[in-house]
């Protein structure tokens, strides 16, 4: 921990200062969205500011900017991940979500056959499950999917029943509701042993641990760039280049083409069929300077300030709340990141993050998108608190304060 | 700035604590009629027995939060036993309640109902002041009058 001062990354992001019901803001929801550094929110002003232009087009000068801090994003943050061939592989959507229906509609459509079988997992984001149902509702493919553990892990023991006549296994790499890291690589490694791809859902890791998608063995991953201090507005979907190649394009329009006649079109090559009219490009800026941002702090020094805090969390909850929370979730910091799920006795989430509130604490409360799992877990909702690299014990003094209170309240 | 007061008031937090009217009815006769809060995911079922114009028997079971649960509560207490026409009008009455969210946000009491004929449903009064939890307020109520609708179309 050595050099990392979470005083000193606060200072870094002004929404931190303001004042909520006279508490300073102790915000805890970065597994929704996570906050902005001030070098994320100058570096879409500078393009407004100077280069506001479109891409790809023009020649002149500011054109030529905009051009360059597009795509400069795109190998910026291909980089990031590890990609071999950011240019090739790295396309912008407008959110995770949007990459994983580009990615269904598009590969999944003109790949998979009736009968194929895709392998989910039940601890998924609708994101991971809706659009395979509606490709399943379309053309008749098959979608099983792995169990999550009374443990509140993937349970693998029946994994290669599962696996047989699978061609895609799409999974999270860290749950965001319940906070476990899944073993991508070992699941990598036995889909691709029966011809099968793996997808993963990277949204809740990428901002809180080193991503490499060539070290995960995945053939596809999507992410969202307002889950790692940049802006709303802007998603990622990287895909192996071979996979990427045989890919028709998403949606149509300009900026996706190579020619359009009064009979037909031909599809541009490369990234940018999947890119359909003007992109979000002051956001592409914006996600340069939080990739620039996270890789000063250095992902592993995150990924150690928030294990610290998840585990000083932890321990506090066993200590001051023990048998009125149950936490939804891991209960050690083997494997599992900084999202902790909370159902506590006698207190609704949405009540809970009312008080919360008043203490001027931000939580989630609901379903997280994820209703498969809170059926197999018997709630509706949870209260769940989430942490960030500016996240501090201070947040969580308040937090206690708050849930002390609450329980209080309605217990 | 809204206060928890406003919120949270003695009569919502009793109707929460003990609520009135829950548990379930044979249906048939009682139709039933389900709920969702997709952004929370509360759930409520409702069971009505209509009987010569009268609402003469309501239950419910599900799952929310105090607001969602004092609210259905509350509605059962206000709506059981009425004519149906007393019951539209109290349908009416609450959600003019809740849709006066502007003038309660500014402070000022509304004149648009008639707090008086509120009796204890204006206890979620405050609720308007806390816009996101409006729906949870209002689910028990949707889905009595989705249950109306199905016993006797309007």
């Amino acid at each position: 921990m050595s050099g990392y001062d979470p005083a000193l990354v606060r200072a870094d992001f002004p929404l931190l200062s303001r004042v909520i019901h006279d508490h300073p803001i102790a915000y805890l929801d970065s597994g929704a969205t996570s906050i902005s550094p001030a070098s994320v929110i100058t570096a879409m002003s500078h393009y407004y500011e100077n280069s506001h232009a479109n891409v790809h087009r023009a020649v002149y000068v500011t054109a030529e900017e905009a051009t360059a801090t597009y795509e400069g994003a795109r190998r910026r943050v291909g980089r990031f991940i590890g990609a071999p061939h950011p240019d090739e592989e790295v396309v912008f959507t407008k959110n995770a979500t949007e990459a994983f229906n580009l990615f269904v509609k598009s590969w999944g459509a003109s790949q998979l056959r009736p009968g194929d079988v895709v392998v989910l997992s039940e601890m998924e984001h609708h994101a991971n499950i809706v659009p395979w149902f509606q490709l399943r509702d379309q053309i008749g493919i098959e979608i099983r999917f792995i169990p999550v553990s009374d443990d509140f892990r993937l349970d693998l023991s029946g994994l290669d029943e599962l696996l047989v006549g699978a061609k895609v296994v799409s999974v999270t790499g860290m749950s965001n509701v319940l906070g476990t890291i899944n073993p991508v690589r070992e699941l990598a490694d036995r889909a691709h042993a029966v011809g099968a791809i793996l997808v993963v859902d990277a949204a809740q890791s990428v901002a809180h641990s080193v991503t490499n998608v060539v070290e995960m063995g995945a053939d596809a991953i999507m992410f969202s760039a307002h889950k790692m201090l940049g802006p709303t507005g802007l998603g990622v979907l990287w895909v192996r280049r071979e996979i990427l190649s045989a890919m028709p394009p998403f949606l149509g329009g300009g900026g996706m083409i190579a020619d359009v006649t009064l009979e037909g079109f031909t599809a541009a090559s490369g990234v940018t069929r999947f890119e359909a009219g003007t992109p979000p490009i002051a956001e592409a800026a914006g996600l340069s300077a939080a990739v620039d941002y996270l890789e000063k702090l250095g992902m592993a020094a995150i990924a150690d300030h928030e294990a610290q805090l998840t585990g000083h969390t932890l321990e506090r909850l066993a200590t001051e709340f023990a048998g009125r929370v149950r936490i939804l979730g891991p209960s050690t910091l083997e494997k599992r990141g900084g999202v902790i799920s909370l159902d506590v006795e006698g207190v609704h989430p949405h009540d809970l993050a009312q008080v919360l509130d008043q203490f001027g604490v931000c939580v989630r409360p609901g379903h997280h998108c994820a209703k498969p799992l809170m059926r197999r877990f018997g709630v509706v909702a949870t209260a769940r608190v989430s942490f960030g690299p500016y996240s501090t014990l201070g947040d969580l003094d308040a937090l206690f304060d708050g849930l002390h209170h609450a329980v209080g309240v309605f217990g | 700035m809204a206060g928890m007061e406003d919120l949270y008031k003695e009569i919502i937090m009793d109707h929460y604590r003990s609520p009135r009217n829950r548990g379930e009815l044979l249906s048939p006769p009682a139709t039933r009629t389900e709920g969702f809060n997709p952004l929370c995911g509360d759930e409520i079922v409702v069971y009505l027995i209509v009987e010569d114009g009268v609402l003469t028997d309501i239950k419910m079971t599900g799952q929310g939060c105090s607001i969602s649960q004092a609210s259905a509560s509350l509605m059962s207490a206000a709506v059981k036993g009425k004519p149906l026409s007393d019951v539209r009008e109290r349908i009416d009455t609450f959600k003019a309640l809740m849709t006066v969210h502007e003038a309660a946000l500014d402070g000022e009491a509304s004149d648009a109902v008639d707090l008086r004929r509120l009796g204890e449903l204006a206890a979620l009064q405050g609720v308007v002041k806390f816009p996101v939890r409006i729906k949870c307020a209002t689910l028990a109520w949707n889905t009595l009058i989705q249950g109306l609708e199905e016993i006797s179309p309007t």
